[in-house]
């Protein structure tokens, strides 16, 4: 692999802030398995699910203060809020301007929603990263936040969750961890897809692993891997997109890195699938934990399809900077179990009028 | 804009941010905004913006809610005194009725409050939670 295909910022960027939500409520995959299967277990756990009052917008707010607390910087000097989504409250009206109203970023800034399924939020990161990386902007804020929807029955019910993670990006010698390169790689691949006014989205079965979800990861880390001429062993984390828990397993251990460098970032089995916040939530729960000086590997997937890949590497600015926000294992552990009754009624699958 | 609409978004600062004033005479915290002070009786304009901490002062649970607040019934309307003076009227979050109680620390987030229908707009602003555990 040529080592053009990695990019670079024209000046070295990185994470100034990060911050992550996922809502309190949890569905066990056992309720899941026991109204549509006749009992069972499923793919995870149990799923983090959005309460009435909660959607892609306040998630990404919540998400976007903490990383606001760790940042320490005034929200005016932000000159971008972009918030990568599946599932934007508004058909047409971007969430971006509630959230950055909501932060107090406004008015001097661009704002848009990004949609590339699962790997919206870490498109959004690339763009920001371009955007503080070319000297235009000291400081862009960009948001992976989901609240998905499986049409009730589909394997997908298991485990399309809610939540999000937000990124301030900023230049290297204030980051908590800095980039070191990143690369995306994406194809015209129909393994998922929702058409626009409908409520669920469709798939195409088995045809979303190899092709798909399996293709795409790979591409992006050899591709990173090589051009950086890094090696799994280098890394002390690595987080895949984790729509389930196997399939981050099975890619990491094709690409040689071990159990050990997921585990802090893999998450779906106690929260599922938070579609665009899944890689970056996970990437959270690592900076979570993470010490100056290790490196750490983040590869999404989107459906449709493609795969971003991020290397950083953290500072010494981190361990001092995580304590003013919650971490996300404060989210996970904030915890109600509710039944498939009440999950039908949050996620508004009851027709009442 | 309609109305209502041109009315929900004047007041985003405050239901958004929780953006109150600060009295340049006594230094008193106000809000909702008001341009005069409630305690010394001059004006008031310079904008504050609260922390967001505060304390149950009371409560009250609705069972039979207005218009457009139907889907989130039974939920808890709270007075909140927040710390640094005001009481602001708020519904309560991610708590159950019978979890409240007076004196319970809680914090501001920004959720749905309602939505005009399915046409409308989506009205957001400042509920109240119980403080999240670290
Ligand atoms: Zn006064």
């Amino acid at each position: 692999m040529d080592s053009q295909q990695v990019m670079h910022p024209q000046r070295p960027v990185g994470i100034i802030g990060y911050g992550s939500y996922v809502p309190m409520y949890r569905l066990p995959s056992t309720e899941v398995a026991r109204v549509w299967h006749g009992g069972g277990k499923g793919p995870i756990r149990e799923k983090a699910v959005a309460g009435l009052d909660e959607d892609t917008a306040t998630i990404s707010i919540e998400a976007a203060r903490n990383a606001l607390a760790r940042a320490e910087i005034d929200p005016a000097e932000i000159r971008a809020v972009w918030v990568g989504s599946e599932s934007h409250p508004y058909a047409v009206k971007p969430t971006s301007t509630i959230v950055a109203e909501a932060i107090g970023t406004t008015p001097y800034h661009l704002a848009a929603d990004l949609e590339f399924a699962c790997k919206a939020g870490t498109e959004a990161l690339q763009a920001a990263i371009g955007l503080v990386g070319s000297g235009m902007a000291e400081y862009a804020l960009a948001i992976g936040a989901d609240t998905a929807q499986g049409r009730p029955g589909d394997a997908l019910e298991y485990t399309a969750s809610s939540g999000g993670t937000a990124f301030i990006v900023g230049p290297a010698d204030e980051a908590l961890a800095t980039l070191s390169g990143s690369l995306s790689y994406v194809t015209d691949t129909p393994d998922f897809w929702r058409r626009a006014y409908q409520h669920y989205p469709s798939h195409g079965g088995r045809f979303t692993g190899e092709p798909a979800y399996f293709h795409h990861i790979q591409a992006a880390a050899e591709g990173i891997l090589a051009g950086l001429q890094a090696r799994p062993e280098d890394f002390a984390y690595a987080i895949f997109h984790q729509p389930n828990v196997k399939f981050p397993q099975r890619v990491a251990r094709r690409l040689g890195f071990t159990q050990e460098q997921l585990e802090p970032g893999l998450l779906s089995n106690v929260i599922g699938n938070t579609y665009a916040g899944a890689a970056i939530t996970g990437f959270s729960a690592t900076l979570d934990v993470a010490q100056p000086g290790e490196r750490i590997l983040v590869v999404s997937f989107g459906s449709g399809a493609g795969s971003d890949a991020f290397v950083w590497e953290v500072t010494e600015a981190l361990a001092e900077r995580r304590s003013k926000a919650p971490l996300v294992s404060d989210y996970i552990r904030r915890r109600v179990e509710i039944d498939y009754a009440l999950y039908a009624r949050y996620r508004h699958k009851l027709l009442v009028k | 804009m309609s109305g209502k609409v041109a009315h929900d978004w004047r007041l985003k600062g405050q239901r958004y941010r929780l953006e109150g004033e600060e009295c340049p005479h006594c230094r008193v915290k106000i809000f909702p905004p008001r341009d005069i002070c409630p305690e010394c009786h001059k004006p008031a304009k310079e904008p504050y913006r609260l922390s967001g901490r505060g304390e149950v002062y009371t409560y009250s649970t609705v069972n039979n809610a207005p218009g457009g607040f139907e889907e989130y019934t039974p939920y808890t309307v709270a007075l909140v005194k927040l710390e640094e003076g005001p009481m602001i009227t708020a519904q309560l979050t991610d708590v159950t009725p019978e979890n409240v109680k007076i004196g319970m620390p809680v914090e501001m987030v920004t959720r749905k409050l309602r939505a005009q229908g399915d046409e409308g707009t989506i009205i957001y602003g400042y509920k109240f939670r119980p403080v999240l555990q670290a």
